[in-house]
């Protein structure tokens, strides 16, 4: 008999032994029974082999150490610890180790489905009230009255326009 | 709305089969969102997830498909209450493991229920008895849209919906059908299924047990994949696949019909002998064995109208269910004799075989 596998998450033997294919690619994940447990396998609701490739594949990788995400605080290594990501812009800050990941995961690298419209809209109006309100300051300060009467005019209409959106 | 008269109210899983449901029991999509500029939920520390399940729990409960609904949190829910609402498929074993910070919102009639907090801050799900696949991504559509009015979820133009776990990126949306197959598992076909589907991009989990000896030969079918295709060109995949395994298990009946009527009827006997005689059934067996009584409504030797009563004790027979049932908690061992027992009353009055072929013949 050939000698036996090693289970993916730790050491002990594999018992498990699951294999798919995702975009014509053959991945083969090797799990001891408490590793088996512990993912899920048994739970049907939540077991997911992409899952399980993502953390088996993280492990042999060194740590990039010292890149941290702005907005939560997270790291590589927490990423590699835990499988998901710290909050919805780490997925800039790590753009760099997602990329790669996706290709072998999904069955395209853009997304090509559906647009929060309203909620894109929303975020549209808010960042150009922002820009105003900051031409605005500046306007005032520089002492040209005519610019910020018309800066003035623009964020009126714009918080007018906003009021016709539900608001968060 | 109460948790209790939630559970006590028929859920749309054991009330709406007929013979459309035959071989899809059921169709669900599920759709994961967060809150724009908020840590997810594994991540959070427990105030901020104190506040995002309060923002969610008022934008959800805020639709109009959640008018009449029950609105809850994880910590005041029983372990019972809990296991129960697992088995009905309305909540996630991860959700109902969570402590602080975590809830639900369930509509009325158990179709759409939204659970907050569990790997993402939003996990979205409708489900319709079934093989519904479209109509139910119009209901998720239309209930996604609704919510997004009231949040801004974060987004990117090139990922897609942010989630969590990067498996999740692109439309966020895992779209699956529950499939009873008895004739593939009983003609070891299941495994041949299993790969031929795996390749398409779609993944088949038993529902209650695993791989290709499920339980009850009840199986989920989903999309592996959610970045790189649009909403509706995973459903039409999906239903598409869907499509022909329906076909193979009817092929598969209509063969086992005909070249091994003794050995399939002989099943099905036995089956029946056991659900009115018996004295001592494990969830295993006595889903395996409704699983040939439901074949048995499928080719005629059962009337028709007993389908409903199948898929409810599909789910009675459940742990939760069954102690709920007895208002209690029991050991295994002592709810193997009460599902028994419970099982035995419902088959006293059960239709007996017909095992003559019928001239209009079986669906
Ligand atoms: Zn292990
Ligand atoms: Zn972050």
């Amino acid at each position: 008999m050939a000698h036996p596998l090693k289970c993916d998450l730790c050491t002990k033997p594999a018992t498990v032994h699951l294999t798919q294919i995702v975009n014509n690619k053959v991945h083969k994940v090797d799990l001891c029974e408490e590793c088996a447990q512990a993912k899920g396998v048994t739970d049907p609701s939540g077991f997911s082999l992409a899952d399980l490739l993502l953390k088996a594949s993280l492990n042999p990788e060194p740590v990039a150490a010292g890149v941290r995400c702005e907005q939560c605080g997270f790291t590589q290594a927490d990423f590699k610890k835990h499988g998901r990501f710290g909050c919805p812009a780490c997925y800039d800050t790590f753009g760099g180790v997602v990329t790669p990941m996706l290709d072998s995961m999904h069955k395209g690298t853009a997304h090509t489905g559906k647009v929060p419209q309203k909620a894109l809209a929303r975020k549209t109006l808010h960042d150009r009230l922002q820009r105003l309100e900051v031409d605005l300051a500046a306007a005032i300060k520089a002492e040209r009255y005519e610019d910020a009467a018309r800066t003035r005019d623009e964020i009126n209409q714009v918080k007018h326009t906003f009021g016709q959106q539900p608001a968060r | 709305m109460t948790i209790a008269s939630l559970i006590d109210s028929p859920s749309e899983l054991t009330e709406a089969s007929g013979s459309k449901t035959a071989i899809v029991l059921m169709t669900r999509v599920r759709l994961a969102r967060n809150v724009a500029g908020n840590p997810f939920p594994g991540w959070a520390k427990p105030a901020q997830r104190e506040e995002i399940l309060a923002l969610c729990k008022e934008a959800v409960a805020a639709t109009p498909a959640m008018k009449r609904s029950l609105s809850l949190s994880v910590d005041e829910l029983t372990e019972l209450e809990k296991q129960i609402l697992v088995e009905r498929h309305l909540i996630s074993r991860e959700l109902s493991g969570t402590k602080a910070g975590a809830g639900a919102v369930i509509s009325k009639d158990q179709t759409v229920s939204v659970m907050i907090n569990e790997e993402d801050h939003l996990r979205i799900q409708v489900l319709r008895s079934g093989f519904q696949l479209k109509k139910t991504w119009a209901v998720i559509n239309e209930l996604d849209s609704a919510i997004e009015d009231r949040l801004d979820y974060a987004y990117s133009a090139t990922l897609g919906y942010l989630t969590a776990c990067p498996t999740n990126l692109g439309t966020a949306m895992r779209a699956s059908a529950m499939m009873h197959l008895p004739a593939l598992v009983i003609a070891s076909q299941m495994e041949k299924v299993v790969r031929a589907v795996n390749q398409l991009g779609m993944v088949v989990r038993g529902l209650f047990g695993e791989g290709s000896d499920a339980s009850g030969s009840i199986f989920q079918i989903s999309n592996q994949t959610t970045l790189g295709e649009s909403e509706e060109e995973i459903i039409k995949r999906l239903g598409s696949v869907l499509s022909s395994i329906v076909e193979h298990e009817l092929n598969a009946r209509q063969k086992l019909l005909e070249t091994e009527t003794g050995k399939l009827q002989d099943k099905i006997g036995r089956a029946y002998g056991i659900l009115q005689h018996g004295h001592l059934l494990s969830t295993t067996e006595a889903m395996n064995l409704l699983s040939l009584i439901r074949l048995g409504v499928d080719l005629g030797i059962f009337p028709d109208t007993h389908r409903c009563t199948i898929d409810r004790l599909f789910i009675e027979a459940q742990p939760g269910h069954l102690q709920h049932a007895q208002h209690g908690e029991f050991e295994p061992g002592q709810r193997d004799l009460l599902r028994a027992t419970r099982l035995r009353a419902e088959f006293a009055n059960f239709a007996k075989p017909n095992f003559t072929p019928r001239s209009d013949g079986p669906n």
